[in-house]
């Protein structure tokens, strides 16, 4: 595994190589090791190491980048000199800023963050793996299910290094439990991951997922419509991911955002209040941004109202200038920028979702609903239309009927197509907010949540 | 590499595993954009590594390491073998793998022009010439455009004595015209959306596809959807363009035919499948008009899923998927071909890079054209009432592959066998099998092309890897249109 001293080393050599003005060099290794299993049975078993270089240099307002996964001096040669040559055929951008240095990145702020490296994650075994799933592998025969699912562990270390003496390292351990329990013709699921394993209970999840597929056994058809629904943290979490690559200085100055126009209006319900915070307790990942600018706490939305949108350092200098720069609210690098270059800008990928004043549990939610559907986790959500919001997805493993304040059997699947700007104006109960993972986005702090009004245009067949 | 893959082998083979395969794979990207006039990205990435694949004590384990020094690979070796042994712990039956002949070969992509010849000058300049025409035009509001190209060098060999050297190239290319005005965004993309269109070609692709030709109509055609109607809603016949329904298929056909999908395999990620077992040969799929193959071979087409051997060392074959609308085959491998009954995999295990595990993926699952010549034109001129819709917008279907959402670009109203009015926003839904037994005509060959879907997801851990689609303009009858809107 790469370590600190040793990328110090290579960017040195990189250096050397290089003619460019400036010079960038982000690493990323990992070790990933992975166990799946299906029909009751580990199929899949795999591990990995990699690192890599990944080069940008700088001349003179044009900028390029390449990457290798080889640091002899003959590799790392060849990807300067590919950096350097797709660099200087451009034409200048005056937009294109000097690399930050230490100094400007400590001024943009830079809080003691707790470790997120656990000795306990990085040492599970394949053993340690395979004692797990055979435990959660038990938890389906005593149900008699059939499980699917992984349990993974990693260790990684991401660093940012540049010739004007910026110096950044992150190291982080994850692991992760996955769990599908299926019957004839239903099946639950649940997820979870953290970087400390001793947050996971895999089989409390496997417990709970077989409760969902035995509760949603023989599953009733539906007619298609606006129902309430109780979207279960992951559920949530998938859908309104949705929507945040549209809180980025570029999606406004490109004009692809759905906030274009918006930002300042009430857009969603009060009791809606989002932020993005690296540094939160539950959240995961690196401190710093493809700069190496320290990720800020940026409030997003308060009250419904969409405040501000995050900003990587060129934004800054474009928004600044541009017609929406007093429409915008403030206008400052929140350190949310990807690698140059890019297109995209940047994106707030630490979401946390603020507790409700009156926070209620899923279960309590249930008890006050008359009609409504519980729905587990969505599926295959894609954007339909960009500017009110519109996603299209399907429910999934665990979909529920709620009647008179009890969960009554269990349902077909639904399709929906649903404004998030409408559905965030008809959240009428959250539960506390809980890390959550799914498949469509990026982890969370996202509360379950009830909302009325929640828009089935058809069913599927099971 | 050769060497690393023969020591990984005798490392593997003197810890008692029954079967070990090593793949060394080199592989080079380029990647360029532009936006609004200037360069969006410029990088190029090279990546060198083994996977090492074993059975032992009847289950698999794999191991991958960028480190290809001797003792790197011995260890990488060793612990794909520990891994065996602990997937060992929790097995049902011991893995069965199909019999498959050694093979002994070397095979390149047909290719013109290497695409890592031509000078980035060359590719920016063409690049930012389609995007000052589609910025040309009044109402754009964002002008993207891309290029990529690939070349993927491996080495596989076996313990059974298979030794595969293969130089795989693919490039890709598009662009997309936005514009924002009022209360909505409208889009139009060329030739295809979502990064454009892709083949395993060399760079003779790029100079076919008149990028620079087309650039404004189509930014033309994005500022004149907000002048369109929107989309009706109800119960219509509707005419898919080629890579639209290049998609369909993807989505529709060539999921559910997985078979490592069907044997419950993918059911914690990318799902299951209706297509049980019993389905097979029986199942009435769709019309008479609908022959669909799976053909990997190079006589099918530069598709992004064309090769001389899977990355199991199987052949690349074409397997009859769909034969006048009966189900009649499976995506296989060597581990699975049992369960179907079959002598032998249908060579369709695939990996993203040489860190990953390879699956079951789809190579060119394709429709054949009809066999009257019949152009788009004429479909239309012979089409009373309907809806063309063109160019992919969203995508979402079911885990089972079941109900299905699509949305396009653009849409025609059709009436009395000519375009009559521009439509924005169409979509359409359905189930899956009502849908392909709905297909009333297929335009002939002179239509037929391969499209590329390069960002096909599955796995966990996740593998994206492209897949070939051969595809002409069809007819759907009594489809539902405009749910996604209603």
């Amino acid at each position: 595994m790469l370590t600190q001293e040793q990328a110090a080393d290579i960017f040195d050599r990189i250096r050397r190589l290089s003619s460019a003005d400036e010079v960038e060099a982000i690493f990323n290794g990992s070790r990933f090791a992975l166990t799946r299993f299906a029909n009751n049975t580990i199929h899949q078993n795999v591990e990995e190491e990699n690192s890599i270089v990944s080069i940008r240099t700088n001349f003179g307002g044009r900028t390029a980048r390449a990457t290798a996964n080889q640091f002899d001096e003959e590799s790392l040669r060849r990807a300067v000199a590919a950096s350097e040559n797709l660099a200087k055929v451009q034409a200048p951008d005056p937009g294109l800023l000097s690399m930050p240095t230490s100094e400007e990145a400590k001024a943009a702020g830079e809080g003691a963050r707790a470790t997120r490296f656990f000795d306990e994650t990085a040492a599970i075994t394949p053993a340690d793996r395979a004692e797990v799933v055979g435990r959660i592998v038990s938890i389906a025969g005593k149900h008699r299910l059939t499980t699917a699912g992984i349990y993974s562990n990693s260790e990684s270390r991401e660093g940012i290094l540049n010739s004007r003496g910026l110096a950044k390292w992150h190291r982080q351990t994850l692991a992760e439990v996955s769990i599908t329990m299926l019957a004839g013709d239903s099946s639950g699921w649940q997820k979870l991951n953290s970087p400390d394993v001793r947050n996971l209970d895999p089989l409390r999840l496997a417990e709970t997922a077989a409760q969902k597929a035995v509760e949603s056994a023989h599953p009733r058809e539906l007619a298609p419509g606006k129902y309430t629904v109780i979207l279960e943290p992951a559920a949530a979490l998938d859908i309104v991911g949705f929507m945040f690559w549209d809180y980025s200085g570029v999606a406004i100055l490109d004009q692809r955002s759905f906030l274009n126009d918006r930002i300042g209006t009430q857009l969603f319900g009060e009791n809606i209040n989002i932020c993005d915070d690296a540094g939160h307790p539950l959240q995961a990942g690196s401190p710093f941004d493809g700069e190496g600018m320290y990720r800020q706490r940026v409030p997003l939305v308060e009250n419904g109202v969409v405040k501000q949108v995050v900003y990587a350092r060129a934004t800054v200098q474009k928004m600044r200038s541009s017609e929406y720069a007093g429409k915008v609210g403030p206008i400052a690098p929140t350190g949310h920028g990807f690698p140059l270059p890019n297109e995209m800008g940047e994106m707030p990928m630490n979401i946390v979702f603020s507790a409700s004043q009156n926070p209620q549990s899923v279960e309590q939610m249930i008890r006050s609903t008359d009609r409504g559907i519980l729905v587990t986790r969505l599926w295959y959500i894609r954007e339909v239309d960009p500017y009110e919001k519109t996603v299209t997805g399907m429910t999934r493993d665990g979909t529920f009927l709620v009647e008179n304040g009890k969960v009554q059997c269990g349902i077909r699947n639904f399709r929906f197509n649903e404004s998030l700007i409408s559905m965030l104006s008809n959240v009428e109960a959250m539960s506390v907010p809980v890390r959550s993972c799914g498949e469509e986005s990026f982890d969370m702090v996202v509360p379950a949540m009830k909302v009325r009004e929640f828009n089935f245009t058809e069913a599927t067949k099971f | 590499m050769r060497a690393a893959a023969h020591q990984a082998l005798d490392a593997a083979t003197t810890r008692g595993v029954t079967y070990a395969d090593a793949r060394v794979a080199a592989i080079r990207n380029r990647s360029l954009s532009t936006k609004n006039g200037r360069v969006g990205h410029a990088s190029e990435s090279e990546s060198l590594g083994i996977g090492i694949r074993v059975i032992a004590h009847g289950a698999w384990g794999f191991a991958a390491s960028a480190d290809l020094s001797r003792v790197a690979v011995e260890s990488t070796a060793a612990r794909a073998v520990e891994i065996a042994k602990a997937s060992a712990r929790v097995k049902r039956e011991d893995v069965r793998l199909a019999p498959e002949p050694a093979a002994m070969a070397e095979w390149t992509t047909p290719h013109k022009i290497d695409p890592f010849t031509t000078s980035v000058e060359q590719n920016l300049d063409l690049l930012l010439k389609v995007d000052g025409e589609m910025r040309a035009v009044s109402g754009v509001t964002l002008a993207e455009t891309g290029m990529n190209f690939q070349r993927e060098e491996s080495w596989f060999l076996s313990s059974e004595g298979a030794d595969i050297h293969q130089t795989k190239y693919s490039t890709g290319a598009g662009y997309t015209a936005f514009a924002f005005a009022g209360s909505e965004i409208q889009k139009r993309s060329y030739p295809n959306s979502f990064g454009g269109q892709w083949q395993n070609r060399g760079y003779e692709l790029i100079e076919e596809m008149k990028l620079l030709e087309n650039a404004r109509r189509v930014a033309e055609e994005a500022v004149a959807l907000h002048s369109a109607e929107q989309c009706p809603e109800g119960t219509r016949t509707i005419i898919l363009d080629g890579s639209q329904l290049g998609l369909q298929i993807h989505e529709s056909i060539g999921h559910p035919i997985e078979l490592d999908r069907v044997l419950g395999m993918e059911a914690n990620f990318a799902g299951t499948s209706f297509l049980t077992l019993e389905k097979l040969g029986n199942l009435r799929y769709g019309s008479e008009l609908v022959n669909v193959v799976a053909d990997a071979r190079q006589e099918h087409g530069p598709g992004l899923g064309t090769f001389a051997y899977d990355d199991e060392g199987v052949a690349a074959q074409s397997t009859p998927i769909i034969t006048n609308g009966r189900f009649t085959g499976y995506l296989s491998s060597r581990e699975t071909a049992h369960t179907i009954g079959a002598a032998r995999s249908g060579g369709t295990l695939r990996a993203e890079c040489w860190n990953r595990l390879p699956m079951i993926r789809m190579t060119n699952v394709s429709i054949l054209p009809g066999e009257k010549p019949m152009s788009l034109e004429q479909l239309i001129a012979a089409t009373d009432d309907g809806i063309y819709m063109e160019t992919n917008k969203s995508w979402s279907i079911d885990d089972k592959r079941y109900n299905f959402q699509f949305g396009c670009e653009i849409g025609w109203e059709i009436k009395r066998g000519k375009r009559v009015r521009m439509l924005k926003n169409p979509s359409y839904s359905g189930i899956t099998t009502e849908f392909w037994n709905s297909m009333d005509a297929i335009c002939s060959r002179d239509e037929w092309a391969i499209w590329g879907t390069p960002n096909c997801g599955k796995g966990q851990p996740q593998q994206v890897v492209g897949t070939g689609h051969g595809a002409s303009p069809a007819r759907f009858r009594n489809i539902r249109v405009g749910s996604a809107y209603s």
